[in-house]
């Protein structure tokens, strides 16, 4: 294999994610520029930055809902092979159905807001061709209580939840399947503070429970200090530093993360 | 040269009323839908004497198969006897010249809106079913070029989920009449808008059965033989309307599917939706010598 980012010898485990040089231009506006990522099975990658630097574009790529214009995109699972933005447009649908969850910073985008939250998640087991209702409906539940939605209102349509709720059934809907990865748009922002704090708690306690790999994008260090192991930050469309939290909190390199970081603090 | 020699003498009209051109799109298109079981197939509607929703694509379809020969037979709801069905029938008689009937055991075609005949069809028969909406996704997806993506792609997760939303809705499948259903294990179709009583007539039926749509201009097919099954959970059973137990109470035929009629006092009578086997009842019963074909249905039971 060749070597993508300067990754850690010590580190043995393969990558699960693999992407590399990935370049997207949207008219002039450049919102990839040679963009690469790894990320470990079990870990939680964080990507922190501006406004516009990108972020929401790296998580469509990664879930296959935009090619970009160059670059390869990897996932070392049994019944994948090669790079998937070569995918058609079906296998890349039954991949996205099938192995990865994606929560949308907007719920809009992630869920059928008049239709009832168990349905959104049966949706995703329907999909992967579920067709006893009562195995669908346990399942939905299950999920649902995994990602700690109150079960009085399994059958309320998102319209009449409140923004943590709605959340939570975005999470249940990505995790009904147990994807290989689990992709995060800013989950808790626009929430209530202590709302952020109790789903970010269920994010962790999942994340622990069932070691799910995680990516998860946020303009808000604090997030990704409580739930990522690593840390990548992004700046135009750039890869300006990446590495262990830590590390990166504590001594940044990067001019711009010393930035982030002491205004931050 | 005169100009007279190099054009077709001239006609009246054309046989069977479409143009030559006209029957050939349609004969077209009626193949390929043949093909490809339950798959829409787009073709060049044309303008017949009547207003689009009434039937014109059934008609279209109807007038390109006639010939002669072919003894017609066309029913509205059941009956043979309502306006709409009366003119069809008698448009494709005298644009023809075909004989009709109203039996169904002596017809070659059969149009229908909404309806399949109580009495099995057999494999040189062709039911044409007149089709109001074909896109049985358009209530999921209301954009068409979306909704052939995932015909194309056999994405049907939306369709299931509608009727799971039924189920948690109201604790059964809503879906009453033109129940989606799946067209040899491919393609899913709404059968038109005939009731639930019918859909388990079209599976591994032995007629060709030909759905088409004159405003949407789409045509899809039933060839004989074809599988074709409701969508329906594992777990929760396909159900038929509660007419098993009912009797026609003009003919006192029963175990058919049956047209309420609310009466003043507010309680209801029923009469057999099927007009012909209503009326063959009540011949048989006096004393006329009728024949009777095998029924889908005995006693309110499916016998297949
Ligand atoms: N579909 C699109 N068409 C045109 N430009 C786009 C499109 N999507 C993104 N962009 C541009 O690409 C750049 C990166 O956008 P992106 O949404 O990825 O940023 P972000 O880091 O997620 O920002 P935010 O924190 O505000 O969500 C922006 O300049 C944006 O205007
Ligand atoms: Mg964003």
């Amino acid at each position: 294999m060749t070597r993508v980012m300067d990754a850690p010898r010590i580190v043995t485990t393969k990558p699960l994610v693999v992407v590399r040089n990935v370049d997207k231009n949207y008219g002039s506006v450049q919102a990839l520029r040679q963009v690469s990522a790894l990320v470990y099975p079990g870990e939680v990658l964080g990507i922190v930055g501006e406004s516009g630097s990108g972020k929401s574009t790296l998580l469509r790529m990664m879930n296959l809902e935009e090619t970009p214009d160059s670059g390869s995109y990897t996932l070392d699972l049994s019944d994948v092979s090669g790079n998937l933005f070569e995918l058609d447009r079906f296998a890349r649908r039954m991949l996205c159905a099938t192995r990865i969850g994606i929560v949308y910073q907007n719920p809009h985008h992630g869920l059928l807001m008049r239709h009832s939250s168990s349905g959104n998640v049966a949706e995703r087991l329907l999909v992967a061709g579920e067709r006893s209702f009562a195995t669908l409906r346990a399942k939905a539940k299950s999920a649902l209580a995994a990602s700690e939605f109150p079960l009085e209102r399994l059958d309320a349509p998102p319209i009449e939840l409140s923004g943590g709720m709605q959340q939570r059934v975005q999470l249940a809907k990505a995790i009904a399947l147990e994807p290989a990865l689990l992709l995060l748009d800013e989950p808790t922002t626009g929430l209530d503070v202590s709302v952020q704090a109790l789903v970010l708690d269920t994010l962790k306690r999942l994340q622990q429970e069932r070691q799910i790999t995680m990516v998860i994008v946020s303009h808000d260090l604090g997030v990704i200090r409580t739930v990522a192991d690593r840390v990548m930050v992004m700046r135009r469309g750039e890869v300006v530093e990446a590495g262990l939290v830590d590390q990166i909190f504590q001594d940044p390199q990067h001019a711009y993360t010393q930035q982030l970081v002491h205004a931050k603090l | 040269m005169s100009l007279k020699s190099l054009t077709k003498p001239w006609q009246p009209m054309s046989y069977g009323f479409l143009d030559a051109s006209a029957k050939r799109e349609l004969r077209r298109k009626m193949l390929k839908s043949v093909a490809v079981p339950g798959c829409q197939m787009p073709y060049a509607s044309r303008e017949v004497p009547m207003a689009r929703g009434w039937g014109t694509g059934g008609l279209q379809v109807s007038l390109t198969l006639l010939n002669p020969q072919l003894r017609v037979k066309v029913i509205d709801q059941g009956a043979d006897d309502s306006v709409n069905a009366a003119s069809i029938r008698r448009f494709l008689a005298l644009v023809s010249g075909a004989p009709v009937t109203l039996d169904t055991l002596g017809a070659d075609l059969i149009q229908s809106r909404h309806r399949i005949p109580e009495e099995i069809m057999r494999e040189d028969q062709i039911l044409v079913l007149q089709v109001p909406n074909p896109e049985p996704l358009r209530s999921v997806q209301p954009n068409m070029s979306i909704a052939r993506q995932m015909h194309a792609d056999a994405d049907y997760g939306r369709m299931w989920l509608q009727l799971y939303e039924q189920i948690v809705r109201s604790g059964r499948v809503m879906q009453g009449a033109g129940y989606p259903s799946l067209v040899n294990g491919r393609h899913v179709m709404t059968p038109s808008p005939i009731p639930r009583w019918d859909v388990p007539k079209l599976n591994m039926a032995k007629h060709l059965t030909i759905l088409s749509a004159g405003r949407e201009k789409r045509i899809f097919a039933v060839p004989p033989y074809t599988r074709v099954k409701p969508l329906v959970f594992d777990d929760v059973p396909y159900r038929v309307e509660d007419h098993g137990g009912l009797t026609c109470s003009r003919s006192t035929a029963k175990g058919f599917f049956m047209n309420e009629i609310p009466q003043v006092d507010g309680s209801s009578t029923y009469e057999v939706s099927d007009s012909s086997y209503g009326v063959k009842t009540i011949q048989k019963r006096d004393g006329d010598a009728v024949q009777f074909g095998e029924t889908w249905y005995n006693d309110g039971e499916m016998t297949q």
